[in-house]
């Protein structure tokens, strides 16, 4: 029986391939945007507004700083301790268009010797983890001339 | 300098000064112990230190611990049940890291306010082994739960990230981060309270395994069990208990970060957005303690010394600026010239720091101000600075929480 695929957060992104975003919204009154998304109140404390849109974020941004895991993160993490522990890398990316900086897992194979601040990145599809009914979808941030 | 020491409050934007008459600690391990047995000792200490016996205390303020259970949030009960009930106030407060300050405010606030005389003031944490994880369950909707299950993003992991920005941005080196370890744990060799206490080279600090690029296990500050308490009382009170030159607690700034906060923040996944409202004039650590210098009346440039949360080694060159100690980019080359070293200009980290106790989360923030008070007093030993007036501590924890507490003789 195939897995079903299921975003490991419902509401933080959308789409397939090139088509693939990000979701945050956008309050109605001061244009704040907010990755997680905010539904409910804006966080500008100079707006009291309740009305929020959902927006999709830019798709590119540059390298903010980053990092890597070396060591098994605990749980709810999910990885299996059957296997060697395999380390990834972690972007912060600065979308202009937003002025935001968002974290995320590297697409896989990327290294940090592959990286620098400020080197360009998109938003592409990824898969945090599988078991026996579901895979579990996220996003990664792949460097620009980075084919991993 | 003078004006520092002779002023007692006033004047504006100065708050009325609180007295410190004791200081106390269970020294920092892996003990495996509860949480309540380094609290209390670290209160008996305090106690003992102040000259009071504990029924003289007419408030308890405990520093709560999410990793201790139900006691370990309704700490002030734990800890006054622990010293035998004897009819006190009693108030809990959990920050994060900020606990110990906010609990140390909120003695502040009972005593100038006349609600106390004299307050006892307690934190202390069991720390598990391995990294700080989250509270268990199944919580989409708690930002720390969210940061592990899906991005596995621990403490570490937003250490390397500041670590490697500053490399970017100013040119630091993972050579420069290894001689505040250096530094650190030269420091805390003489310190009988540290958890490691032997000097530590930049061979061994690059020999040590990478944890989160650039930074490597000789470069984060462990996890540790520890308690620290500290006895705070009004001027009055102290001169009625023998205590004529106390040191004094001037200011505590426990402020909120502004909107937007455009540097990530444990535990977020992003930042805030500046789209629509410009970034404040300076970042969430400089407004720490830029209030509390506010509220003091004092600058960088009266401090004799400051304890600051260095979480990372990177993280300790970042606190030089955001104290205004140096410009930005500008701290490795403080660290280079000595000046934050013992018998540099302004020591900082003279405890030998979070690198060599680790971190007992609610305790921490009290013990920074233990180790202010043993050097404004003098009694500091080998560690201790020249001379000491006037000394500040500085922390920054999870959810928009930090602290700094300005202390002065």
């Amino acid at each position: 029986m195939p897995r079903t695929r299921t975003p490991v957060v419902a509401g933080w992104f959308e789409g397939d391939g090139d088509g693939f975003r990000l979701l945050g919204t956008r309050c109605a009154s001061c244009a704040s945007v907010f990755f997680p998304r905010e539904d409910h109140y804006c966080r500008n404390p100079a707006c009291a507004s309740g009305e929020l849109e959902e927006i999709r974020l830019s798709r590119r941004g540059r390298v903010w700083s980053f990092t890597d895991s070396r060591y098994r993160p605990p749980s709810p993490y999910v990885s299996d301790p059957e296997l060697p522990w395999q380390p990834y890398v972690l972007i912060a990316v600065e979308l202009a268009a937003e002025r935001i900086v968002v974290l995320g897992q590297a697409a896989p194979g990327v290294t940090v010797a592959d990286l620098a601040v400020g080197m360009e990145a998109e938003v592409v599809p990824g898969v945090l983890h599988e078991d026996a009914a579901t895979t579990w979808t996220t996003w990664h941030w792949r460097p620009a001339g980075v084919r991993a | 300098m003078d004006d520092v020491a002779l002023a007692a409050g006033g004047g504006a934007g100065v708050t009325a000064e609180v007295a410190v008459l004791g200081a106390g600690m269970h020294p920092w391990g892996k003990w495996g112990r509860s949480f309540v047995e380094y609290g209390v000792v670290a209160a008996r200490a305090a106690l003992a230190d102040a000259g009071l016996q504990w029924r003289d205390i007419g408030s308890v303020i405990g520093a709560g611990t999410v990793r201790g259970g139900y006691p370990g949030y309704i700490a002030g009960a734990t800890f006054a049940r622990a010293l035998g009930w004897q009819g006190s106030r009693v108030a809990s407060v959990y920050a994060a890291c900020a606990s110990g300050a906010q609990a140390v405010d909120a003695a502040r606030a009972q005593i100038l306010s006349g609600q106390a005389d004299a307050v006892l003031v307690v934190g202390a944490d069991a720390a598990p082994k391995g990294f700080f994880r989250p509270a268990g369950g199944d919580r989409p909707d708690d930002p720390d739960w969210l940061r592990f299950r899906v991005l596995g993003a621990t403490n570490p992991v937003y250490f390397g990230l500041y670590a490697r920005r500053r490399m970017a941005v100013y040119g630091d080196t993972t050579d420069d981060f290894a001689q505040v370890k250096v530094k650190n744990a030269a420091m805390g060799a003489l310190n009988p309270r540290a958890r490691y206490r032997s000097p530590v080279t930049a061979e061994e600090v690059a020999a040590s395994a990478v944890v989160a690029d650039p930074l490597r296990l000789l470069d984060i500050c462990a996890t540790s069990d520890g308690g620290a308490a500290v006895v705070l009382a009004s001027m009055e009170f102290a001169r009625r208990h023998g205590h004529p030159e106390p040191v004094r607690i001037r200011a505590v700034s426990t402020v909120t970060p502004r909107f937007p906060n455009t540097v990530l923040d444990l535990p977020d996944i992003a930042t805030d957005s500046a789209v629509a409202v410009d970034p404040p004039g300076g970042t969430f650590r400089m407004s720490i303690a830029g209030a509390a210098y506010e509220e003091a009346g004092i600058g960088p440039e009266d401090l004799s010394l400051a304890e600051v949360y260095d979480l990372s080694t990177a993280l300790e060159v970042q606190w030089y600026e955001d104290l205004g100690l140096c410009g930005a980019g500008e701290g490795v080359r403080l660290l280079r010239d000595g000046a934050t070293a013992l018998g540099g200009r302004v020591p900082v980290n003279v405890s030998g720091g979070l690198a060599s106790f680790g971190e007992a989360v609610p305790a921490q923030a009290i013990a920074q101000v233990c180790e202010l008070t043993w050097q404004l007093r003098g009694e500091a030993g080998g560690r201790q600075v020249a001379g000491a007036r006037v000394g500040i501590s500085a922390n920054q924890g999870l959810f928009g929480h930090g602290s700094a507490v300005i202390a002065v003789r």
